[in-house]
Order: C-alpha cells, then sequence, then structure tokens
C-alpha cells in the first residue's frame, strides 16, 4: 500500500465516470483550470453539472473558467478512520467550498481541506482549489487553505 | 377535507431492542413478524384483519409477509420514497389509505438487522457503499457510476456522521451553538433511557464522559451519534371508527405531512446544495407548517416531542423547525432545561436513537402512542397531543400529530 500523507485523503475512485455532461470540468481540472456550467438563461452556474437549471430549467450552458478560489461554507474534522486505509490519514478535514464567481448554492464543491492544520480551519476561510492528478484524464480537487489576508 | 382524526392507531408491537448483532438468528422478517403479529393482537386485531402496508426505507416485502403469515388479502401496499425521513409520514400514509377507502387496517412497520446492513458505514473502495446505497438506481445497477460520484467520492466525505457534521458546524457558525447544547441532548435522553427496561444504554452519562469521549467527526463526538441495534417495532392504524370498538383506547392521527423544500433534494447525503436560508436546518419547517395547519393546533399545544435523534444535533434543529423556540436559539433552549420531563416540551421521553434503541424512528411511534396511552415509563402528565418525526434526511422528511 502506497504511504499516506495524515490529512490528504488518498484517492477511492481512480476513474471520473464522466459521461458528456460533465467531462468538460475533468478535462479542465487536469489542466489545473476550475471550469463550470453556467446558465445561458439566467447566468446560474449548476455543478456538478445537471441536465436542468434549477431556478429557470433551461438546458444550454456555457463552460466558464473561474479564478479557482473560494470560501469554506462548512467542514468537518474526520478522526474515526471509516476503513483501514484511512488510519494513517486521520485526523483530516474535508468541507464544502462556494467557489468564486459563482452564485453559491447550487454549485458548491466538496473535497478534502489541506495546506494545513485541521484545527486550524474555520467556516469563512480562503482556500485555493489545487487538482490532484490520478490519471492522464482525472484529477480530484482539493481545497487548499489560504493563510488569513491572502 | 383532510385526514384529520379520521384514523387512529391501535397497536403497537415490538421485538426486545438489541445490540447491533445480537438479534441473530433471528432475520429481519421474523423479527417484523413478530412486531406486526403484536400489534394486531395489542389491538384485539389478528392477521385476518390486516389489510395494508404503510412503509418507509425499504423495511418489509408485503408480498413476503403476506405469504409468510397468510393475509387474507392485500389491498394496500405502498411506501414512502428515501429513508427513515418517512418514519413519521407512513402513519399519514396509513390514513390516507383507510381514508380513501382502499384499505381498513393497515401496518408500518421497521425491522432492522445492524449485522447485515451497517447504516453508518462508510463509503470505502471505488465511492461505493454510502454513496451508492443513495445514488438513483441503487448500487450502481445497470447504469455503472453515475458521473456525479467522480464529484464526492475522493472528498473524504463518506458517512451520514460526515454529512451531519457539515450541517451542525454551519448552525455552530450560524447561531453560536456549542458542543455543551449538544452535551445536553445526548445527557437528557440518557436520563430517560436509563428508566426503561427497553433501553440499550444503562448508564447514566455526565457532562464530563461527555467531553472525554473520542470525537468520530467534528464536531461530532461518540454520543452524538445514535447506537446501532436491531430489532422491530410495528403499528396498526385503522378508522377512527373502527378504533372506538378495539382493545385499546384509540390514538389519533391528527395531522401527517411529509415532503420538504425541493432544493432540500438528497440534501446532506451527496448534494449540500440547498439556500443558505435553510442549510443549517433539518429541513422541516415546511413540513411542520403542514402537519400544524392539518391538525389545527400549534407548537405550545403538544405536550410531548418525539424528534427522530440520529444525531443529537437534530433534535435542537426540529425543536426550531417545528417551532418549539425560536430559530438558532434551539442549543440553548435545551441547555436551559425545556426539554426535560415537566418542562416546556419533554423531547424523547424514550431516551430516543442516542439511547435506546435505533430502529429508525419507530421507537418514536412507540413512545408517542405509550405517553398518548397514559402508561409511559417517563410519562409526561397528562398528555394529549404529541409530536413524531421522521428523518431529517433527503426528501422526504415528516412529521405526524397524534392526540388521545
Amino acid at each position: 500500500m502506497a504511504e499516506h500523507t495524515r490529512g490528504v485523503v488518498p484517492p477511492a475512485l481512480k476513474e471520473s465516470y464522466a459521461d458528456e455532461r460533465t467531462q468538460p470540468f475533468w478535462d479542465a481540472a487536469v489542466q489545473g483550470r476550475v471550469s463550470a456550467p453556467r446558465c445561458d438563461a439566467c447566468g446560474t452556474f449548476v455543478l456538478p453539472p445537471k441536465p436542468y437549471c434549477f431556478e429557470c430549467l433551461g438546458q444550454s450552458f456555457t463552460w466558464v473558467d473561474l479564478p479557482g478560489t473560494g470560501t469554506i461554507y462548512t467542514f468537518t474534522i474526520v478522526r474515526h478512520p471509516l476503513h483501514p486505509g484511512l488510519k494513517d490519514v486521520v485526523p483530516y478535514a474535508s468541507g464544502i467550498v462556494e467557489l468564486d464567481g459563482t452564485q453559491g448554492a447550487g454549485a458548491r464543491l466538496m473535497g478534502n481541506i489541506i495546506g494545513c492544520e485541521p484545527d486550524d480551519v474555520s467556516i469563512g476561510d480562503a482556500v485555493r482549489v489545487e487538482f490532484d492528478p490520478v490519471s492522464d484524464t482525472y484529477a480530484i480537487p482539493r481545497f487548499v487553505h489560504l493563510p488569513v489576508g491572502e | 377535507m383532510t385526514l384529520k382524526d379520521k384514523t387512529a392507531i391501535v397497536g403497537i408491537g415490538a421485538t426486545p431492542y438489541y445490540r447491533r448483532g445480537e438479534s441473530l438468528p433471528l432475520t429481519e422478517t421474523e423479527l417484523a413478524c413478530r412486531a406486526i403479529l403484536g400489534a394486531l393482537d395489542d389491538a384485539g386485531l389478528t392477521i385476518k384483519d390486516l389489510d395494508g402496508f404503510a412503509l418507509y426505507s425499504a423495511s418489509v416485502d408485503p408480498a413476503e409477509i403476506g405469504s409468510l403469515l397468510g393475509v387474507p388479502e392485500i389491498r394496500f401496499a405502498a411506501t414512502l420514497t428515501s429513508g427513515g425521513g418517512g418514519c413519521a409520514g407512513s402513519l399519514g400514509l396509513a390514513a390516507a389509505a383507510i381514508d380513501s377507502g382502499q384499505a381498513e387496517c393497515v401496518v408500518s412497520v421497521m425491522t432492522l438487522q445492524q449485522s447485515k446492513r451497517r447504516l453508518g458505514g462508510s463509503s470505502s473502495g471505488a465511492g461505493g457503499g454510502f454513496i451508492g446505497m443513495l445514488s438513483s438506481g441503487g448500487a450502481y445497477g445497470s447504469s455503472g457510476v453515475p458521473p456525479v460520484v467522480g464529484f464526492m467520492a475522493n472528498s473524504g466525505l463518506m458517512s451520514p456522521g460526515h454529512s451531519f457534521s457539515l450541517l451542525t458546524q454551519r448552525h455552530m457558525h450560524q447561531y453560536g451553538t456549542t458542543r455543551e447544547h449538544l452535551a445536553h441532548v445526548a445527557i437528557n435522553q440518557r436520563e430517560f433511557a436509563i428508566k426503561r427496561p427497553t433501553a440499550l444504554q444503562t448508564e447514566p452519562l455526565t457532562m464530563d464522559e461527555y467531553f472525554d469521549a473520542r470525537m468520530i467527526s467534528d464536531p461530532l463526538c461518540l454520543y452524538d451519534y445514535t447506537m446501532e441495534s436491531d430489532g422491530s417495532v410495528a403499528a396498526v392504524v385503522t378508522s377512527a371508527e373502527r378504533a372506538k370498538d378495539l382493545r385499546r383506547p384509540p390514538v389519533y392521527i391528527m395531522g401527517s405531512a411529509h415532503g420538504g423544500m425541493g432544493r432540500w433534494g438528497t440534501a446532506i447525503f451527496t448534494y449540500f446544495q440547498m439556500p443558505d436560508e435553510y442549510f443549517a436546518s433539518s429541513g422541516h419547517r415546511p413540513v411542520a407548517t403542514r402537519v400544524f395547519e392539518m391538525a389545527g393546533v400549534t407548537p405550545a399545544d403538544v405536550d410531548v416531542a418525539l424528534l427522530y435523534d440520529h444525531f443529537s444535533p437534530l433534535v435542537i434543529m426540529q425543536l426550531e423547525d417545528y417551532g418549539f423556540c425560536p430559530i438558532g436559539e434551539g442549543g440553548p433552549f435545551v441547555a436551559e432545561g425545556n426539554t426535560k420531563l415537566g418542562a416546556t416540551i419533554p423531547t424523547n421521553t424514550h431516551g430516543g436513537h442516542l439511547s435506546e434503541a435505533y430502529i429508525i424512528g419507530m421507537t418514536h411511534v412507540r413512545e408517542a402512542v405509550e405517553q398518548l396511552r397514559g402508561v409511559a415509563v417517563n410519562q409526561v402528565e397528562g398528555a394529549e397531543i404529541a409530536l413524531v418525526s421522521g428523518g431529517p434526511a433527503g426528501l422526504p422528511v415528516s412529521g405526524t400529530l397524534l392526540r388521545r
């Protein structure tokens, strides 16, 4: 088994299982960009991508690159390893991030929060999305905690 | 025209409650049969009277029970969608079946044997387990891994406990709720549980023990989580007219509602996209409005609340969402003692999932009936109206008001 870094959740899923609708996210991800589909009719971001805009039922979306930063909306510090492979990984922080450049709810991302001690994470803290490559076609988003004021 | 007072719970049956795995070699189905037959007997009815099943969270297959117990004719077999959120709402489903003339004597039942399915388990492996269970089409079915799993499976968020930790953390941030508030929920319920012979937890819980317990997923510790247990509880519902002549005093269904805001959706399990306005809630607010409206009463009229407590903070959020205290004030409300016996709204007087047993909500229905029959161990003096809730979870969540 590969060595694990405490606080960094090892990828369980090795491929994106993407379909046409979600593929652009992963194409951007492997290039290090955060991209999200914006409703052409009303401008609402819908991420993960869905067939309908929940605000206006629009079905036409355009992928827009985002700044790649965001704010921690909520989080937890996982201390109990839910499977043996996580024994050397806990404690780790994971949470929900609202992405800059979006309206927030409806386009939140979930992921592992890294770059600080889990105990130093707070709601409202700024993060930068970093993509951790799993394969040539799949890279998973992690949230790098940014020091206050950065 | 509503369901108000048209039907009543006339019988309750239950197996003993077991710690996880200790109900073997009985099967989940056998446990359910014991509860169903017990509930019918409690009412003075037999299997020949049963003609309907109103279910939630895929508890039993009426086809299997029907053939096993020789039910003469099944006239209604329906379930609310999703999981434990439908518990209280299954009583409304039974009432709807009876009021619409489709069936006369309907059972709602839950049976659980966690040696087979550990509901709090992780989605270890390739995004399977928990996430797989909750994705449409079951454990990926024939359509393979749904593309949305690529956005979730590597997040480190894998279990119900993680999900409810996220909700709780946000509630703490917005309203100042503290771990001490959660501790009061757990301690109060333990005090109730240790007086009940049915309870799996038999020792008192102190504030020091609470704070010494291991953290599972901040801000939740061991005592904020429900237990894992086995057992079955069933409730038999029939028309108010027929209920008059049965063995036990009827417990009338005053109102029942299930559902929630569309954008609550699958909420805490795979979604987390709820609007900020009600993210840090139990998701029950619209259900609360409708159930009180149907029953024609207000929170002040309720004598005892049996609130679904898979995690302690959800008791606080439901106290808020059902209007027993203002939004955001549930923590101090509990800490000030308002949910104890003799206080504003005695809550989870059986000890709840946290301390009595976890049978996906049906122990709450049993306690509501015992309270309204006046035979509860921790009896609320003169209790006339009880609230039972199911969930909080993905939609539907549910609430039912009962009266003696």
